[in-house]
């Protein structure tokens, strides 16, 4: 508070309970409550979700108004309506709570500077969450303008407990000011971690966690209020729904998850705080945010992923500081029970895993510009000055800012003829100005870094018949649901949604239709995958497990059997080791390695593997990657090869891997594609589709993939084109992971060439069939779907 | 990892092939599906082409999206290439040949004597399309709102018509997904029943629109009506049932 007080930037971090919100707001509350003239905003608050800021303002306003304190307060917030905007741009608060797009949209008007110029303090929220996505790099860029605004502005960064606070100073301080004073809150006395030893038999594979159901309801019995987490949507789903067949005893259980309608959210967010509840099971949407009620234990369905997400995750537990709270882990397979040990140590260590934050993401740098252009005319000297004061591109070259700066004004194409259709002119005293007002309106539209994947509406559905016709009407909305999954869907078939069993009725010129279908075998979404990929840090943990005997007395019975039999017919691979093990399995022959470095990297090893593989005529026919093991299978016998001296292990997992073979699979990826959408929509190089105004006939929008081949051809180097590799290296292929996996196992490679398979492989040989052929053969997908078909015609005849 | 542009192996932009397996048979004349989205009638030496769009790239830069100036380079390849692949003597283009009423004002000269020799060696009939009523006869050629090959009407719009009629149309960009294995697949796709084949779109940034949606409604013979979904390599034909 003193800090504060004193003109100085601080970062606070705190575990979750300790009142951190309130302490970022004491200063301010303080300095204000001295008579003062009411003509600027005194401090903005930021949060990434829009239901904290709702939340804080209300708790604000209570001691406000109670105290009788000359201090008014807003929020502005996506939902904040037009009339409310124009009052705060004519009347600011002193005080105004908001999100990270909307001080986007307010430093890109042109009377930003009126607004801020009595600006005194910014206090960001969750900003351990904010800064590893590319919503903090655009904040960031958005910061520096209320720094020009508002030179004198201090910053409260508000976190969680990390692995590198300086990063996070760094985010918070401009270049040349002050460092920022870090202020660390007491620690909360270590939770109570379990892992769940179930009588049932832990399955090898899979993700549904279904043989825990009794245990888990046993469980949320025994307490006052749990919150039941668990990783996707699917499986909140499939786990709300078992939990319910189990309820004898009607306890109130409630979903919460980011596909539900959002008054269906705030309902049970309600019923939380009133102690209505007994257990809510939720997916990250509840990872962070206020204290909901008093919840005495958190299960964690699943594994972990990442100790500071557990942490986190625990957290949410409303807690006094001084009592340990309770958390019980429940692996769904027998890797996730090393995971689930491995993530208990690092809870019990306090041991932080959390992400470096995102820096230089060019896209979200284009939008930054168009935004800046929106606010007035600008000299890109001072722009480019400017820019670089931030944490996130203080190592953006002049060379590279033009690029991006002309990506914006032009295109950025060889072309020149396209000058006249420039977004951004320059003018005869060097500054630049937006070519046509209507641009201003088009960069407020397509504002922000968060790229949905395709989401349609749901609909309750009223089915008629009316003279031998169906005819079905749209009822109330239940949800939103990705288009992916509904196009998979034929009219008829059921799934899991809001915890009922919903029967597809069709879709409509407003999204998707359903009828509820109780007491009908609903057909689960399929897994997404792990969306989170297991932490370096835990990954490093569980293979020190692995290879030592001594730490399999933490493991329940049947886990440390299997890994005594793998022992006995194979080997265990010691801590810094790969192990890989080859044999035959019913005419055909397959190579399984355990990197443990999470599915993103392992597939891409997988994908570039076999392309070396075929290269060398080893005849790979495809590969499936779990979490933890990677498994190839092929037409030739691999222990064969290596013995003969055909195939050297050690050349097959060179770090040389990442060289051309990853450039050449990567140019015509989808996964690149996919990665280009996000870029292209961000920089604002296509626009977003409003809800809406997408389904008025044909589709205006044009389909980025064609974009992408387009430039893939005409313009490699096209700074676009340069993003989206970035991004897909960085996020979708985890290639720096996979580098640093091939540099770790150079010359401790274990082979074992083995008669049948191993223990340790069936979890991931169970994968194979179940799971989907990585992305890119959609020639030889269409083709054997093709043929299956002609197949099935050949049997009918 | 950096980020090192290398421009890809092969620059032709969409590869071209014709599937002769995939030949659909319509008021006894036989064409030849293209994977580029042409039709091809052998017999006929004759090339039917539906909504090349050229200059989309432009039209939607006037507007503030600036994607890239490229298409209609790209469209116009791939044309060249078919034409150099087939022994083609008549070409057909079924309307929607340009982005917009505007765009051949946006041509460059480049790209004007491309069309030009194009023209120049291929009888060529230009059919109106919504997007460009009467614009071509400067670039040679014949315009036509309509016109009738071997008993089979090529229009741009598919209408609905009484029994017996035949007839190639585009306008609509057919589209399908196969889901297969968990990946739902989407390309565009030529469609056809024993009446009518909808030619999909070949402009190079042209998309698909589900042949399942409003537009097709009324349109097609269900139970006879194949799908040749294009694929980068090939083609694959399915029951309209297999699609969605």
């Amino acid at each position: 508070m003193k800090l504060g007080l004193a003109q100085h930037s601080a970062l606070l971090i705190s575990p979750t309970g300790g009142g951190k919100t309130l302490a970022g707001f004491l200063a301010t509350l303080q300095e204000l409550a001295e008579p003062h003239d009411h003509n600027g905003i005194h401090t903005l608050y930021v949060s990434p979700l829009k239901a904290l800021a709702v939340d804080i303002a209300r708790n604000l306003e209570r001691p406000v108004s109670e105290m009788e304190l000359p201090i008014t307060i807003e929020t502005r917030t996506g939902d904040t309506p037009q009339s409310r905007r124009a009052r705060i741009r004519t009347h600011p608060p002193d005080i105004l709570i908001t999100t990270p797009e909307q001080v986007s949209l307010m430093v890109a008007d042109p009377h930003a500077a009126h607004l801020l110029k009595h600006l005194r303090c910014v206090i960001i929220d969750e900003l351990h969450s904010i800064v590893t996505s590319k919503r903090g790099v655009l904040l960031s860029l958005a910061l520096t303008r209320v720094r020009t605004h508002a030179p004198d502005v201090r910053f409260v960064g508000l976190s969680a407990t990390v692995a590198d606070p300086d990063s996070l100073r760094a985010w918070l301080a401009p270049s040349h000011a002050q460092p920022v004073a870090l202020v660390t809150g007491a620690a909360s006395v270590p939770a109570q971690v379990k892992i769940l030893q179930s009588e049932e038999r832990v399955p090898w594979a899979g993700h549904s966690s279904r043989y825990a159901v009794k245990d888990i309801y046993a469980a949320i019995k025994n307490h006052q209020m749990s919150l039941v987490f668990v990783n996707t949507r699917s499986q909140a789903e499939m786990l709300f729904q078992e939990l319910w067949h189990a309820n004898d005893d009607n306890l109130p259980i409630a979903l919460h998850h980011g596909s539900l309608d959002v008054a269906q959210r705030r309902k049970v967010e309600a019923a939380m705080v009133d102690n209505r509840l007994r257990a809510v099971v939720a997916t990250s949407t509840l990872d962070l945010g206020i204290d909901w009620g008093n919840v005495d234990l958190v299960v964690q369905v699943g594994a972990p992923k990442g100790s500071s997400r557990l942490l986190q995750r625990i957290g949410r537990a409303n807690h006094r500081l001084d009592e340990a709270s309770n958390a019980l882990l429940v692996p769904s397979n027998r890797f996730e029970v090393l995971e689930c040990v491995a993530a208990a140590e690092a809870v019990f260590e306090n041991a932080q895993d959390t992400e470096y934050p995102k820096v230089m993401k060019l896209d979200v740098l284009a939008q930054h510009i168009l935004g800046r252009a929106t606010a007035g005319p600008f000299h890109a000297d001072q722009l480019y000055a400017e820019v670089t004061s931030a944490f996130t591109f203080r190592r953006l070259s002049r060379a590279l800012f033009n690029q991006v700066l002309d990506y914006v004004a032009t295109g950025g194409y060889a072309l020149k003829s396209y000058e006249r259709y420039a977004k951004l002119r320059q003018q005869p005293d060097d500054q630049w100005r937006l070519s046509h007002p209507r641009l201003g309106q088009q960069y407020r539209l397509n504002i922000g870094t968060i790229v949905e994947s395709e989401m349609l509406k749901l609909r309750l559905a009223k089915v008629r018949r009316v003279m031998g016709k169906r005819l079905v009407t749209g009822g109330f909305v239940l949800g939103q649901l990705e288009e992916w999954f509904l196009s998979q869907l034929a009219i008829g078939d059921t799934f899991l949604f809001g915890g009922e069993v919903l029967r597809f009725e069709g879709l409509d010129e407003f999204g998707a239709l359903a009828t509820r279908a109780p007491g009908k075998e609903p057909r689960i979404p399929s897994y997404q995958g792990g969306t989170f990929p297991l932490s370096t840090y835990l990954a490093d943990r569980v293979r020190r497990i692995l290879g030592d005997e001594n730490l399999w007395k933490k493991l329940p019975a049947q886990v440390q059997e299997w890994l005594a039999l793998q022992n006995w017919a194979s080997v265990l691979p010691r801590q810094n080791e790969m192990l890989i093990e080859t044999f035959p399995r019913a005419e055909k022959f397959y190579l399984v390695c355990y990197p443990f470095e999470g599915r993103l990297a392992q597939q891409t090893l997988g994908m570039l593997l076999t392309r070396r593989l075929e290269r060398w005529g080893c005849q790979p026919l495809g590969f499936v990657a779990s979490e933890y093991a990677l498994v190839i299978w092929g037409l030739k016998d691999f222990s064969k090869l290596i013995a003969d001296g055909k195939l050297s292990l050690a050349q097959l997992f060179d770090e040389d891997i990442l060289g051309d073979d990853l450039e050449a699979w990567l140019a015509s990826s989808n996964l690149m594609k996919r990665s280009f959408r996000n870029v292209a929509i961000i920089a604002g190089l296509i626009e977003r589709r409003m809800p809406g105004k997408e389904k008025t006939g044909r589709q205006v929008t044009v389909n980025t993939d064609l974009i992408f081949d387009a430039l893939r051809s005409h313009q490699p180097d096209h700074i676009l084109l340069r993003a989206a590799w970035d991004d897909a290296a960085d996020g979708l292929l985890d290639v720096q992971r996979l580098g640093g996996l091939l540099k770790r196992i150079k010359n401790h490679i274990v082979h074992k060439a083995l008669e049948r398979v191993s223990p340790l492989s069936v979890p991931v040989m169970l994968e194979i069939g179940r799971e989907s052929i990585h992305g890119e053969a959609h020639d030889a997908l269409l083709a054997e779907a093709a043929n299956e078909l002609a197949t099935e015609a050949n049997r009918l005849v | 990892m950096p980020f090192s542009p290398k421009p890809p192996m092969n620059l032709q932009p969409k590869p071209i092939g014709l599937s002769k397996a995939h030949a659909i048979t319509l008021a006894g004349v036989k064409f030849v599906p293209d994977v580029s989205g042409a039709l091809y009638a052998p017999d006929l030496k004759a090339l039917i082409i539906a909504d090349l769009h050229l200059e989309q790239g432009t039209s939607l830069a006037r507007r503030g999206v600036s994607v890239p100036p490229f298409d209609t380079g790209i469209t116009l390849s791939t044309l060249t290439a078919l034409l150099r692949s087939t022994a083609v003597q008549q070409l057909y283009f079924l309307g929607d040949s340009f982005h917009d009423q505007f765009a051949v004002d946006r041509l460059g000269e480049e790209t004007m004597s491309r069309i030009h020799a194009i023209t120049a060696q291929f009888e060529t009939v230009w059919i109106d399309g919504n997007h460009d009523p009467m614009c071509k006869v400067q670039l040679g050629g014949m315009r036509a709102d309509e016109i009738n090959l071997n008993g089979i009407v090529l229009r741009h719009e598919p209408q609905k018509r009484a029994a017996g009629q035949f007839e190639i149309a585009g306008h609509l960009h057919p589209g399908a997904g196969v889901a297969h294995r968990g990946t739902m697949v989407r390309g565009k796709c030529f469609v056809s029943d024993p009446s009518r084949i909808i030619l999909p779109a070949f402009g190079a940034y042209t998309g698909g629109m589900s042949i399942h949606s409003k537009p097709f409604h009324g349109l097609l013979e269900h139970a006879k009506t194949r799908v040749h979904v294009l694929a980068r390599q090939g083609i694959h034909e399915f029951p309209m049932t297999r699609t969605c």
